[in-house]
């Protein structure tokens, strides 16, 4: 039953994608809505046994590499982490799917579109389920590849294409420095099995690796390296240029994948590898200085920006940035907590931009909307949903694992985890400011679109109606209804799977922190909302002036552009490959060495022998005569110790470069 | 009485040189010439005198008889030779009119 859950997205991801012409729009309706919903049944009853009644589930298939140590199989574990994880994946996922069949009905490659979001739904199943680390890879690399097919699915748009080609290469980065961490915890452990990996970590947190003469402790490289992975994956700082630029993709794509789903693969990653990264302490540090500086970034750079996606696209960012610090300071499990509640917020968001964009035909810039709290009511009220849940707004979901997460930071005694509780509560102040800039310019403010923008406007039908509410309903209970369950005290919901050291427990800390610690992301995520809401009805013309002076200029440039990452970038990586690429590997090796030491260079050389050679034929009797001669006094003179064919070998190629340059001679003075 | 006679010293030396330098004449005549045929029979002619003369030195330093009947051979082939080179002359003179050896003919590659 639990190989169910992998066959039914990939049949209808083969059914639809590769007999999308013979099945027809419906029929691919029919079969990948069918296959996500009997998905989703199976979850179901496989939640109730994993999750609601604590028996894990986990076994092995077959055979995969079987090599001296490395014994690969595939195997399914499905334990309490991989079924909370499904449950946002297969919902979404469902939810998604139903969203696109109203949101891409008129397009013509409706099916090819359905069936990659079956494909990516099978791949991050195999991700989630996977029993050792490289089935876990394969999914990995899956996803990344759904996702570049998925955000070039327009691909006769060249924007698409190049924000695909930056996806997959960032994504591929990050693999990098995932199989070297794979490749580390071989060298280690010997086998790549999870159950014998974690459960052996603590006998070998001493080991060394060593680069060289360069001695490194073991799970501290693999912890960096596994990192370095979730960084490509997950777009932190450093890896993060894809995710603004991936909204290419259509608005379903981006509610799938960028929100709900991929990015969460790399915090999966860290949160499964709890048990190696407890016993480093340089990488923990690493994974929350760089988290909490992607939250910083990320919201920084979202308030400024213009369109619709991308503001929400920044927000994303700026919350797995939120999750990635939580893992660094060792709560894996209000991380977690905080993926599953961002997962249903954010999809909700990303779908309500959507109907959004749909309802004005396809315009995505905020600056084009306004005033369409009258017109769209329903999507309104969602977004608003979305956006409240997100800031945090008291016992809404994202209220739930949003303080938590910057209570425990504020808690913990360490310097790098009180510069996390700094920056996250300044990201909350700009969260809630972007997102209620988002919410002004779109529906509060008086309209500015465009006639031929708003002349079909109508309020979204039924099928995309009911993912957005059940994702609102989700939006507003399920922080409350699963927070015992995921980071309550003393339940055992995790019995090995989050693995963390006694000595960085803080659940219980939080309750004895300062009240004005405590309320201080509150109250500055509702005077972001308030500040927000008021300049931009009321002081408009002042903050353009703002925008004008010499520094806000320079901070606006400096944030609109997302703190020059795009530029540096592109001017000290890409240029110098690309023009590599060019002149270096295309015209002076691949047309240069390797035609000269290949065909070209071959043909010259006989040419040029040849044509010499051809003077030895001048017509005259003497000259014949003469090389008679010749050729008979080296043989009885010359040759009478060289029996050595080697020899002889040399002593022709000798002669034939003496005869061309006498001959070339002879022809120099005949021909003056 | 015996001052006035000039004592060559009869060793295998005595002719070499003499012989050598009229075969490298003969040798180099043939394809140096430029005036006409004639010149290169003439140095064939000279390569035989040479090694006529070069037999007869070991003739006469060994104080054996066969190298004197070789040359002999010898004379008696290059006056064949002669013969028929003279007789090959005459009907190319027939043909082409004339007896130089600068002709580019088509068998310049």
């Amino acid at each position: 039953m639990y190989l169910l859950l992998l066959y039914f997205p990939l049949i209808g991801a083969c059914l639809s994608g590769l007999g999308g012409k013979a099945i027809g729009h419906k029929g691919t309706v029919i079969i990948t809505i069918s296959c996500m919903l009997l998905t989703f049944i199976t979850f179901l009853i496989v939640f109730y046994e994993t999750s609601l009644s604590n028996s894990i589930c986990f076994f092995k298939i077959g055979g995969w590499i079987d090599c001296e140590y490395l014994n690969l199989e595939w195997g399914i574990l499905v334990d309490n982490l991989t079924s909370v994880m499904m449950l946002l994946v297969i919902t979404v996922s469902l939810l998604v799917h139903i969203f696109s069949l109203n949101y891409m009905k008129n397009d013509p490659h409706f099916s090819r579109f359905m069936s990659y979001l079956s494909l990516f739904t099978f791949f991050m199943l195999i991700l989630i389920t996977a029993d050792n680390f490289a089935q876990m890879f394969l999914g990995w690399e899956g996803v990344g590849l759904a996702s570049y097919l998925l955000i070039n699915f327009w691909f006769t748009r060249y924007q698409a294409n190049k924000s695909a080609l930056k996806a997959i290469i960032l994504n591929r980065i990050g693999d990098f420095g995932l199989v070297l961490a794979i490749a580390g915890i071989f060298s280690i452990f010997k086998t790549l099995d999870y159950s014998i990996v974690f459960s052996s970590a603590y006998l070998y947190s001493d080991n060394k690796i060593f680069l060289g003469t360069y001695e490194i402790n073991a799970f501290t490289l693999i912890g960096i390296l596994l990192f370095v992975g979730a960084v490509g994956k997950s777009a932190q700082l450093g890896l993060h240029t894809w995710l603004p630029d991936a909204m290419e993709g259509p608005t379903p794509v981006s509610a799938l994948i960028h929100a709900a789903t991929m990015v969460t693969a790399g915090i999966f990653l860290i949160i499964r590898c709890s048990p190696l990264l407890e016993y480093t302490h340089l990488t923990l540090i690493i994974i929350t200085l760089v988290g909490a500086l992607t939250a910083f970034f990320a919201a920084t750079a979202g308030i400024l920006q213009n369109d619709i996606k991308r503001v929400i696209a920044y927000s994303t960012c700026s919350q797995l940035g939120y999750m990635v610090f939580a893992c660094g300071l060792s709560n894996y499990s209000t991380g977690l907590f905080h993926l599953i509640n961002h997962g249903f917020f954010k999809a909700l968001l990303f779908l309500s931009a959507g109907a959004v964009i749909h309802a004005l035909a396809d315009e995505q810039d905020m600056r084009r909307m306004g005033g369409l709290y009258k017109v769209l009511p329903f999507v309104y009220t969602m977004f608003l949903i979305g956006s409240l849940s997100l800031m945090g707004f008291p016992f809404l979901t994202g209220f739930y694992s949003k303080d938590v997460i910057l209570e425990l930071s504020f808690s913990t005694y360490t310097i790098h985890g009180l510069f996390a509780y700094w920056l996250g509560t300044i990201s909350a102040f700009f969260t809630a400011f972007y997102s209620f800039r988002l919410i002004f310019l779109t529906f509060l403010s008086k309209s500015r679109a465009f006639k031929r923008n708003i002349e079909d406007i109508h309020e979204i039908d039924i099928y995309m109606g009911i993912p957005l509410s059940i994702l609102a309903i989700g939006s507003i209970f399920i922080g409350f209804l699963l927070k015992d369950f995921i980071i309550g005290l003393g339940v055992n919901s995790w019995q090995n799977t989050i693995f963390f050291l006694p000595q960085r427990f803080l659940l219980l800390e939080i309750e004895y922190i300062p009240l004005y610690f405590k309320l201080l992301p509150v109250i500055l995520s509702i005077t972001g909302a308030i500040l927000s809401l008021t300049i931009f009805s009321l002081y408009n013309k002042f903050i353009y002036k703002l925008k004008l002076t010499k520094l806000g200029n320079t901070l606006y440039k400096f944030f609109v552009k997302k703190w020059f990452f795009d530029l540096i970038y592109f001017f000290f990586i890409v240029k110098p490959i690309l023009s590599c690429g060019y002149n270096i590997t295309f015209k002076l090796i691949d047309r240069g060495l390797i035609e000269i030491f290949g065909p070209l260079g071959l043909t010259r050389i006989i040419n040029n022998i040849a044509n010499l050679s051809i003077k030895n034929q001048t017509g005259y009797i003497f000259n014949y005569a003469f090389m008679m001669l010749l050729g008979f006094m080296i043989s009885i003179l010359v040759l009478q110790g060289f029996f050595d064919i080697r020899a002889k070998i040399i002593l022709l190629f000798v002669l034939l470069l003496i005869n061309d340059l006498i001959l070339t001679k002879k022809n120099e003075q005949s021909s003056r | 009485m015996d001052t006035s006679i000039l004592w060559i010293p009869l060793n295998l030396g005595t002719f070499t040189d003499m012989s050598s330098i009229l075969f490298v004449i003969g040798t180099f005549g043939i394809f140096v010439t430029r005036r006409n045929l004639i010149i290169t029979l003439m140095s064939i002619e000279l390569i035989l005198l040479a090694v006529n003369i070069n037999f007869i030195n070991g003739s006469l330093f060994l104080d054996d008889l066969f190298g004197q009947i070789f040359a002999l051979f010898i004379l008696t082939t290059a006056a064949a030779e002669a013969a028929i080179g003279l007789a090959l002359l005459i009907g190319y003179y027939r043909l082409r009119d004339s007896i130089e050896t600068i002709i580019v003919s088509t068998i310049k590659g």
